[in-house]
């Protein structure tokens, strides 16, 4: 990549003022660094993956309505979290994560089960009971 | 209190921390160097992990080996310690920052208050320098920011415990022992040994032969996956390749720019040539990543657009071979 090619392209979004570092050659074929406010193809990405996380959330806040799965889940989506990194956050087993997705077993769990997660989605115990649409 | 440390802003968290803790020492040492030196470049498929519900590609050894193998070949000593209990590991940061010790810290970025939302992924891999304490928040040099920044205690104490796929727990690192003068010479020549080792190894998902692998991958996703999750997947490539950190290219241009300077150390033409080719070939990655870009655009893509992109793949993986062959020979 050439001084002249280090991509310049905007972003809408938060990271707009995030300069990151890249390397270039200049005229002479040294070696440089240069500033990059972005690059579209890898902004694109990222669009698309925060896309695809939002669509997951809502996805799960339907199922909840429904009372196809627990605000556990949908809880998850919104921290960009899957099984096995929201398991080890609350120190409890996947499988035993994926049994309180079950709206009849999230209804019977204990206060202290409870606070495990709420505390590690940063909310209440009645938020996460009483989940709003 | 605040340790007359240098921020130096620098394009890979590991390097930089690095590179800015040896210069705070007494020894500059450029971004490139330390990235070449721990034999940092790499190519390598992991199935077994997901990042962001796909699989993973990295285009760097594992976290915390650049500085490892740094230190090893240049004849540092590293202090290294992981904890249980969040009290310890603050405890021992703050001796730390009491004695003037700035120290690199392994930490997780999604809690991490000063990144951009949309860059805070469960990513556990990511490294900082405490520099000081002022009002009871540290002052944190992180190399991929181009200023200095702080955290409060209870910040800190959360990216420093972060959960997950290579959790931090805690862990702290410095360097404490230095020779009179650091052999760069032996040292590069053992960086790019490895490294040739690496990319050529006789293992499918690692190196050239990954490379390769990944090509035939991506010709069976929207097949096997439908377009919808073929294109995420590939979405996923690039930004692991491009995403903040690898200095363009998958570290393709920091490692070329790591040859131009040895070049120079070891009085030897044949490895500025091959930087040369090493950025033709960072190019040949940027335009992979453009046409990849051009299929999860618009999310509707045709069968000819992946094998085209996996063609490319391939093509890359045959000039890396050649590459990395001949590298190996001029270096022994």
């Amino acid at each position: 990549m050439r001084k002249e090619d280090v991509p310049q392209d905007k972003s809408s979004l938060g990271s707009a003022s995030f300069k990151e570092l890249c390397y270039a050659v200049d005229e002479n074929g040294e070696y440089i660094t240069a500033k990059s406010t972005g690059w579209n193809p890898k902004k694109i990405a990222l669009d698309n993956a925060i896309q695809e996380i939002n669509e997951r959330t809502e996805r799960a806040m339907k199922r909840v309505v429904n009372n196809e799965t627990s605000p556990i889940e949908y809880y998850m989506e919104l921290n960009k979290m899957d099984v096995s990194i929201l398991s080890s956050y609350v120190g409890v087993w996947s499988w035993r994560v994926k049994k309180h997705f079950k709206p009849s077993v999230f209804k019977k769990l204990s206060t202290k089960v409870l606070e495990k997660y709420a505390e590690v989605f940063n909310i209440s115990v009645t938020e996460l009971q009483q989940i709003k649409e | 209190m605040k340790i007359d440390f240098t921020h130096k802003q620098t394009a890979h968290c590991e390097n930089g921390v690095v590179s800015n803790l040896m210069a705070y020492n007494g020894f500059p040492v450029s971004e490139p160097m330390v990235f070449g030196i721990g034999s940092g470049l790499l190519y390598c498929y992991i199935p077994f992990l997901k990042v962001n519900h796909a699989p993973a590609i990295t285009y760097r050894v594992m976290p915390g080996q650049i500085f490892k193998k740094f230190a090893k070949r240049v004849g540092i000593k590293i202090k290294k310690e992981k904890f249980k209990n969040p009290k310890e590991a603050k405890a021992r940061l703050d001796e730390n920052l009491a004695q003037n010790n700035p120290v690199g810290l392994q930490v997780g970025v999604f809690n991490l208050a000063y990144f951009p939302d949309e860059y805070r992924f469960h990513f556990n891999a990511h490294n900082l320098v405490v520099y000081g304490k002022e009002d009871n928040s540290y002052l944190i040099s992180d190399p991929i920011m181009e200023k200095v920044t702080k955290l409060t205690e209870r910040e800190l104490e959360k990216v420093r415990f972060a959960k997950g796929a290579f959790a931090p727990k805690g862990h702290i690192y410095y360097p404490i022992d230095f020779p009179k003068e650091l052999d760069l010479k032996n040292a590069i020549i053992k960086g790019i040994k490895q490294t040739c080792k690496d990319m050529l190894a006789p293992i499918p998902i690692l190196g050239v032969k990954g490379i390769k692998h990944v090509a035939s991958l991506i010709r069976k996703w929207p097949k096997k996956h439908g377009v919808k999750k073929a294109n995420h997947y590939l979405g996923q490539i690039v930004r692991m390749q491009e995403e903040i950190g690898t200095g363009g290219g998958g570290f393709r241009y920091i490692f070329a720019a790591f040859l131009q300077e040895s070049s120079a150390i070891l009085k030897n033409n044949k490895l500025a040539e091959l930087s040369k080719e090493m950025t033709e070939i960072g190019n040949l990655w940027r335009d992979f990543a453009l046409n990849a870009s051009r299929i999860y655009k618009n999310r509707k893509a045709l069968q000819d657009s992946y094998e085209s992109v996996a063609t490319q793949l391939d093509e890359i993986a045959d000039r890396e071979k050649v590459f990395f062959t001949q590298l190996k020979k001029t270096i022994k």
